[in-house]
């Protein structure tokens, strides 16, 4: 697997703001230089952000067979110190204005305001000859784990999504997710891919600029989370002109069914395609994807199997469910399926684990025609904002800051945390905050004089309910 | 409660700040104020004064202070 990035010289590769084109024989060259202050099979820790330093970055460590681990730029210090003592990468490749943080650290080269920091550490864990890339599985709540992706994986999941997308070099994806996520990156890989341009910006919806930089680049798509779509409805986005636009996609979490229909209707009203897609990094981005042409009228589900993936479903004892409308857990099989996790360096050694295979933890059914629905989760996490954030690790790092009992549920895009010491409500929403990233107002923090308990001690969730606003 | 009392109240609650705070707060001057609470606020703001707000009106409610000017459009004068 290696970006042809030779196939499209003359095609642009990325617009930036302040009319700034590259095409691709500038990506090309920029990338080759970095690679030659890097050794191949080096694990580096790639701070990510939407932008030419990021972006060409990891290109080049793809096409050199450089491992990246992509992080947020913006990631918690203290969760990526606990990382580096972990994992012991080789290099750091960062934006250039975070370098005098490592300034203790040599700084070897830099180009487009990233730059090249050596570590004390080289080659510290030998790497499994296929891994290609790493990512965090719920950063957010500072656990290690990570999810090992081969590069047949990325092969795999960009050519499948290439096709069932119909993507060709005149796309002008709009970047509206960051780098390090699976669902940004997957954007990414499929549009190089093509030799489409990418119109890369850290802009947000709610910034003017980048509804500018949309008209004036003629933006064909954007990717978004559920979280993404509420806003475009508060945006009063159906009253937008936006004649470039040709393709939404969703994925990241479950929209509600309100607003898949209000978007798949005007989609369809307005000659554009909304594509409701379901993935997750263990898979290297996509497994599902909801034809545009079936929006409405399957409105709520997740779609049909990528090109070259299949589904199965399985009751409680393992066994296949073959009637339509019964629920049970969805498995996935393909080449997208990644290798496995690594919880610390030495697993970066480790070989294929999950074989073709993942049981992916959601509970689903099929319908006649063969179109999946997600009905709820196996393990207890939320999806806040298109982030997995893990329940128990939560009120795990709250009983590791406070001395209290806690327990924590809830919706996506909403977690409630149930404390036992009425005074501290602030002080537990403030650390929760800080410590995720997440904003202080995904937290509902409550007050109950106890936790809800069974005889042998596990947490009653379902009698916390009661207490939802 | 006056206007600018009504006002001032979205902005505490939204971000969980004081009154004081609330002085020259500018969009993403606070960790609070990000694109989440930006929603929040103009979801409360909407709230608060009965109104709807338009596309650029949202957009541009980039400051305390420009708020202000923003809800005078919609016949809300705040002081």
């Amino acid at each position: 697997m290696r970006w042809k990035l030779s196939n499209f010289k003359e095609n642009l590769s990325v617009i930036l703001e302040g009319n700034v084109k590259l095409s691709y024989e500038d990506l090309q060259k920029a990338t080759d230089q970095l690679a030659e202050h890097i050794p191949d099979r080096c694990l580096i820790f790639s701070l990510c952000s939407n932008t030419i330093g990021s972006l060409l970055g990891y290109i080049s460590f793809i096409n050199h067979r450089i491992v990246p681990l992509m992080l947020d730029a913006h990631i918690n210090r203290e969760l990526l110190y606990s990382l580096m003592e972990n994992y012991k990468p080789d290099y750091f490749w960062l934006p250039s204005s975070m370098a005098n943080e490592f300034g203790h650290f040599k700084e070897i080269f830099s180009i487009y305001k990233y730059s090249l920091i050596k570590t004390p550490y080289t080659k510290e864990f030998p790497l499994y000859e296929d891994l290609a890339l790493l990512l965090t599985t719920s950063g957010s709540t500072g656990s290690p784990k990570l999810v090992r992706q081969s590069y047949k994986n990325i092969k795999a999941n960009t050519e499948s999504i290439v096709k069932y997308l119909e993507l060709n070099e005149t796309e002008r994806p709009i970047t509206t997710l960051p780098m390090s996520y699976t669902y940004g990156l997957s954007i990414i890989n499929s549009h190089l891919y093509v030799g489409a341009s990418i119109i890369l910006t850290e802009k947000s919806l709610m910034d003017r600029e980048f509804w500018h930089l949309f008209k004036e680049y003629e933006a064909t798509s954007f990717g978004g989370v559920p979280y993404t779509y509420e806003i475009l409805d508060k945006l009063r986005f159906f009253r937008m002109e936006l004649p470039s636009l040709r393709t939404m996609t969703q994925a990241g979490g479950k929209l509600s069914l309100k607003l898949h229909k209000k978007f798949a209707e005007y989609a369809l009203e307005n000659g554009k395609h909304f594509v409701v897609m379901y993935g997750q990094t263990e898979a290297t981005a996509r497994m599902s994807y909801l034809p545009y042409e079936k929006s409405l009228e399957k409105c709520g589900s997740i779609g049909i199997p990528i090109p070259n993936g299949s589904f199965s479903l399985i009751d409680e004892d393992g066994n296949e469910i073959n009637e339509p409308d019964v629920t049970g857990e969805l498995v996935y099989k393909g080449d997208n399926v990644t290798l496995g996790y690594a919880e610390c360096g030495s697993d970066l050694i480790k070989g294929d684990e999950f074989k073709g295979k993942l049981y992916t933890g959601d509970l689903a059914k099929r319908d006649s025609d063969g179109y999946y629905y997600i009905v709820g989760r196996k393990k207890r996490f939320l999806k806040i904002y298109g982030n997995r954030v893990s329940l128990d690790e939560t009120e795990q790092i709250i009983k590791s800051q406070f001395d209290f009992d806690c327990a924590c549920s809830g919706m996506d895009d909403i977690m409630y945390v149930f404390i036992t010491d009425m005074s501290r409500i602030d002080d537990v929403k403030k650390f929760l905050s800080e410590k995720t990233g997440l904003n202080h107002l995904a937290f509902k923090v409550k007050y109950i004089p106890s936790i809800p308990k069974n005889d042998s001690g596990k947490i009653l969730y379902s009698a916390l309910e009661e207490y939802y606003d | 409660m006056t206007n600018l009392e009504k006002y001032t109240k979205v902005f505490m609650d939204t971000f969980g700040i004081t009154e004081e705070q609330t002085k020259g707060l500018e969009y993403r001057s606070i960790k609070e104020w990000d694109s989440v609470g930006h929603m929040q606020l103009i979801t409360a703001l909407e709230d608060a004064f009965g109104i709807m707000m338009d596309t650029d009106d949202i957009i541009d409610l980039s400051s305390f202070e420009k708020g202000k000017e923003i809800l005078a459009k919609y016949e809300v004068e705040i002081k």
